[in-house]
């Protein structure tokens, strides 16, 4: 493909630049998630919260920041992204001071840990963090082509930031996070972002060698050996993650990532078989030998067994997230008013959605979704959008690592995979998944701006003068 | 690049495809198995988020509930007089589940049952708090009163029941136990649960209902019922030809009266005032096993009795020529639960009908309307209307010449009664149970019927006789509800 061909499927000349639909669908996403805070408080204290004015205003400040900044920076700009964005944000924020009310987590933390404090201002923090972040991504990347410059420095950087939680003790079990004092990051989060850039870069140059040179064998091409070092080396990386940090979800993503990404830039199925191929023995040789992930297994296999035989925690909490979505039913037992708090162990984080389940039923649970769905599609039209290669990748590389990472989390608690450690993206309590799913939407909102911006006029040259037959 | 862009456009679309299956699949197909998992501790959640229905006894509530602290379970029962009327209600314990009225109508008591979904969806409507249903016992606070107090520091059981319709007016078994104790589910509420399954005196045993004693002479009373409906005699007065000692068949061994008391040859009548051994084992003797089992039988014997509550079968069984003659003076294999002997006494007060004793007489709705209520069933004509005011006419002997004077009630009331003194334990080695079934007649009719038995092995064996012991307690019933009806 050359770059010049234009095969985007929205209008990429004089398109309409959509900043008033934005800002309709801000609206309404800041008010729905006002109400469904408002909602909470009616429901579980019979009166409206006290903290609905600062909640809100924080709220209509964090959207209006974020369309300001899209309005002078990137006008041009996918509409949704940043709407999707807030709303998930916003009903997240809902959902954590929801569980910060329950009687149960709250005398389960002091008997824990002696003290609790609540977690919705705190995350309310870490949001505005987040959209500061967005808005630096916005004002100091003019072009996502400058990232491409950095594709060295980011495979260090990420490489970096995956193996420093081995040098940190475990936190229940799965050593995905960095300790400093009472700060803790989870590396993975940004990690994420900087290997699909690294993945960008490195594809965008060796894509058709990796493409062209390879032998037709049984029907797929293989690709030679030197091409096909790099996969071998991520998928070893990725099982070296989960062996010694135990994190099946971080490499899963990153494995799913790359293989995307070889994907999308070779256009050769083989890539996929062998991924696929590769991941099925990767999982199933750690599963054998890391009691962590095995427990896990067992626990999506059957997560009332552990009721009969009592085995590890991981299994009641499965169970139970699956009790909270049946309990939920087609419309949801209603904000606040649910049992989902019975799970104790990371209500408000991985297991959000359970929440979502149980009080907004089906119904919400369908939304919640289909709001992931269009984010992850807008993500993938960003790339078909996207004139030049390295945009592409990055935006199918940012698109299909969110995908990847909804359907893990919740597949996971929903018991149709094995529950691994990951956070739904801006609804988790969480800082680094809020920081990094900003910065993610601030990139994909980078790229569809240039994507869709209209293209300059040609500049007037002799050459091409000289080659013109038809002028209009 | 675009062809690959758009599959794994697709992809994701069928990994966001995956999880929307996945959430109706639990959400819809799957949610009310779910929700019936026993692990699932919302169900308990929701049974105790709202106040539990009452149990209700001449208008007024015995039960009760309580908000409970600390626990995810909101309201506990409360009972009051709960070792009075346990035997009626049984248990409701957050932890431990329920038993008897509380365990058979706790949809209704729960607010769950299928017949309150009209007022449920009118609640929904009102914005009323679910509440549980109540459930209106057919017991008599008075009469329940006297058994208790009577049995008070004793062991043993009254069952007292309404002849003409089966009604149950007082049930009580002592030692009793306090459901209170353990209604919630604290590890203080664990502790006294254990206390009282250790104690050897057993508090939780519904002596009425679920223990089975032998019944001694006042079985005799069936056995009187059974020489008349079979004609074996022509009259209460006739000679019965017995002889004094009766040998057992089929057996070296003689059957002895008690005492020197006028039984050679004695008619129906003084044998039942004077309780003759020799000739009721000759009666029994002479009907034979089956005719014994099938008169008994017509009493309500070998089969269980729901009043809703499950009573044991009391047991007349299949045996030999000399077990069945001891059988008929209710010793040997035959067994009988105090329910069963206030169901023989009623069958003969209500000239030969014996009614199904039942206990519940309505359920209704949180705001009283009535969901069911039970109408007295008939549940078999163990002898003649004739027969029976014979019958009558011997107890009313036995009461006002014989052994059961101490249960005369005067001021117009006539008792008729039968006392018993069951010997058990290996060759009678164990101090003997005290029987006494009656019933009271006002103005030829009778409101009450009453069994008593007392097993109190702390008394002296000479005191101990159904005369002495156990009815003046049934005196106290029967009087109890006399006075309440006026």
């Amino acid at each position: 493909m050359s770059v010049v061909t234009n095969t985007t499927t929205i209008g990429a000349i004089e398109a309409p630049s959509r900043r008033n639909t934005e800002l309709m669908l801000l609206v309404f996403a800041v008010a729905i998630s006002v109400f469904a805070y408002a909602n909470v408080g009616l429901a579980m204290n019979g009166s409206l919260p006290s903290g609905m004015l600062g909640y809100g205003t924080g709220l209509i400040l964090l959207a209006g920041v974020g369309h300001l900044v899209v309005r002078k920076f990137a006008a041009y700009a996918d509409p949704l992204l940043l709407p999707l964005a807030t709303l998930l944000n916003g009903l997240g924020l809902a959902f954590i001071w929801r569980l910060d009310q329950s009687p149960r987590l709250i005398q389960r933390a002091k008997y824990l840990f002696g003290a609790y404090s609540p977690d919705a201002p705190k995350q309310l923090l870490y949001s505005a963090l987040g959209v500061a972040l967005f808005v630096a991504v916005l004002v100091f990347l003019k072009d996502h082509r400058i990232l491409q410059r950095y594709t060295y420095i980011s495979m260090v950087v990420a490489l970096v930031l995956l193996i420093m939680p081995m040098f940190f003790p475990a936190v229940n079990g799965a050593k995905i996070w960095i300790k400093v004092g009472s700060f803790t990051i989870q590396p993975g989060e940004f990690a994420k972002i900087i290997i699909a850039i690294f993945f960008s870069g490195y594809l965008m140059v060796k894509r058709d060698a990796l493409a062209l040179a390879s032998r037709r064998f049984m029907g797929i091409y293989l690709p030679r050996g030197r091409d096909l070092g790099p996969i071998l080396v991520i998928w070893a990386l990725s099982i070296l993650i989960l062996v010694f940090e135990t994190d099946l979800g971080t490499s899963l993503l990153f494995f799913g990532l790359f293989v995307i990404m070889l994907y999308v830039a070779t256009e050769r199925t083989s890539w996929i078989v062998f991924g696929l191929l590769m991941s099925a023995a990767g999982a199933v040789g750690v599963a054998t030998f890391e009691p962590h992930v095995q427990d896990r297994v067992t626990a999506w296999l059957d997560p009332f067994a552990c009721y009969t035989t009592d085995k590890s925690g991981a299994c009641e909490q499965i169970a139970n997230a699956v009790m909270s979505f049946g309990a939920g039913g087609t419309l949801g037992t209603g904000l606040g008013q649910g049992n989902s708090d019975l799970i104790g162990f990371a209500a408000n984080a991985d297991f959000i959605l359970s929440t979502v389940g149980e009080e907004l039923g089906l119904a919400g649970m369908m939304a919640i979704l289909l709001m992931y769905g269009l984010i992850i599609e807008r993500g993938v039209r960003t790339a078909l959008a996207a004139r030049d290669p390295f945009g592409k990748l990055l935006a199918i590389g940012l698109s299909g690592a969110f995908a990847i990472q909804v359907f893990v989390v919740a597949g996971g608690v929903m018991g149709l995979i094995p529950l691994t450690g990951m956070t739904m993206p801006f609804m988790a309590y969480g800082g680094s998944s809020v920081l990094a799913n900003w910065a993610l939407i601030g990139i994909l909102i980078r790229i569809s701006d240039t994507a869709r911006r209209p293209a300059p006029s040609p500049a007037p040259s002799a050459d091409a003068e000289m080659t013109q037959v038809v002028r209009p | 690049m675009n062809k690959p862009l758009r599959r794994i456009a697709l992809f994701c679309g069928l990994l966001v495809l995956a999880l929307l299956v996945r959430s109706n699949w639990l959400q819809y197909v799957k949610a009310d198995s779910l929700n019936a998992k026993s692990e699932n501790r919302r169900v308990g959640i929701e049974r105790y988020s709202h106040e539990r229905g009452n149990i209700i006894v001449d208008g007024k509530a015995i039960t009760g509930s309580a908000v409970t602290k600390g626990s995810d379970f909101k309201y506990k029962t409360t009972w009051q007089d709960g070792a009075m009327w346990s035997p009626i209600t049984g248990y409701a314990s957050q932890a431990f589940g329920a038993s008897q009225i509380e365990s058979i109508n706790d949809d209704i008591l729960t607010g769950n049952s299928d017949s309150l979904f009209f007022d449920r969806t009118l609640s929904m409507f009102t914005g009323d708090k679910k509440k549980g249903g109540n459930v209106v016992t057919t017991l008599n606070a008075d009469a329940q009163k006297a058994a208790f107090n009577g049995l008070k520091g004793k062991k043993g059981a009254v069952v007292a029941l309404d002849p003409k319709t089966g009604k149950i007016l007082a049930l009580s078994s002592s030692p009793s136990y306090d459901p209170s104790v353990f209604a919630g589910n604290s590890t203080k509420d664990s502790d006294n649960r254990q206390v009282l399954l250790k104690d050897k005196d057993k508090p939780m045993l519904n002596r009425a209902l679920r223990e089975t004693y032998p019944p001694g002479s006042t079985f005799k009373v069936v056995t009187a019922a059974a020489a008349l409906e079979n004609g074996l005699y022509k009259g209460i007065d006739e000679a019965t030809n017995s002889p004094d000692p009766y040998p057992l068949p089929d057996s070296t061994k003689p059957l002895n009266n008690e005492g020197t008391i006028p039984c050679k040859n004695a008619t129906l009548k003084v044998a039942l005032q004077w309780s003759c051994n020799t000739v009721f084992g000759k009666i029994s003797n002479d009907l034979g096993n089956k005719e014994m089992i099938a008169e008994a039988e017509k009493f309500g014997f070998n089969s269980e009795i729901f009043t809703p509550v499950r009573a044991d079968a009391s047991v007349y069984p299949e045996d030999n020529r000399p077990q069945n003659a001891m059988a008929g003076i209710g010793q040997a294999s035959n067994r009988a639960t105090p329910l069963q002997m206030a169901m023989v006494a009623s069958a003969v007060a209500n000239d030969g009908k014996l009614m199904k004793p039942y206990m519940v007489d309505q359920l209704t709705a949180p705001n009283l309307d009535v969901v069911s209520k039970t109408k007295p069933e008939k549940m078999s004509e163990p002898l003649s209307a004739a027969n029976a005011q014979n019958l009558q006419a011997m107890m009313e002997n036995v009461v006002t010449n014989g052994t059961g004077k101490s249960a005369q009630m005067g001021n117009g009331i006539t008792v008729g009664g039968k006392t018993g003194t069951a010997q058990h334990g290996l060759n009678n080695s164990e101090k003997p149970y005290a029987w006494f079934i009656s019933y009271a007649k006002v103005n030829g009719s009778s409101p009450v019927a009453v069994a008593v038995v007392v097993e109190d092995a702390s008394a002296n064996r000479d005191d101990i006789s159904g005369g002495g012991f156990a009815a003046p307690i049934a005196k106290a019933v029967m009087q109890a509800v006399i006075n309440s009806k006026n």
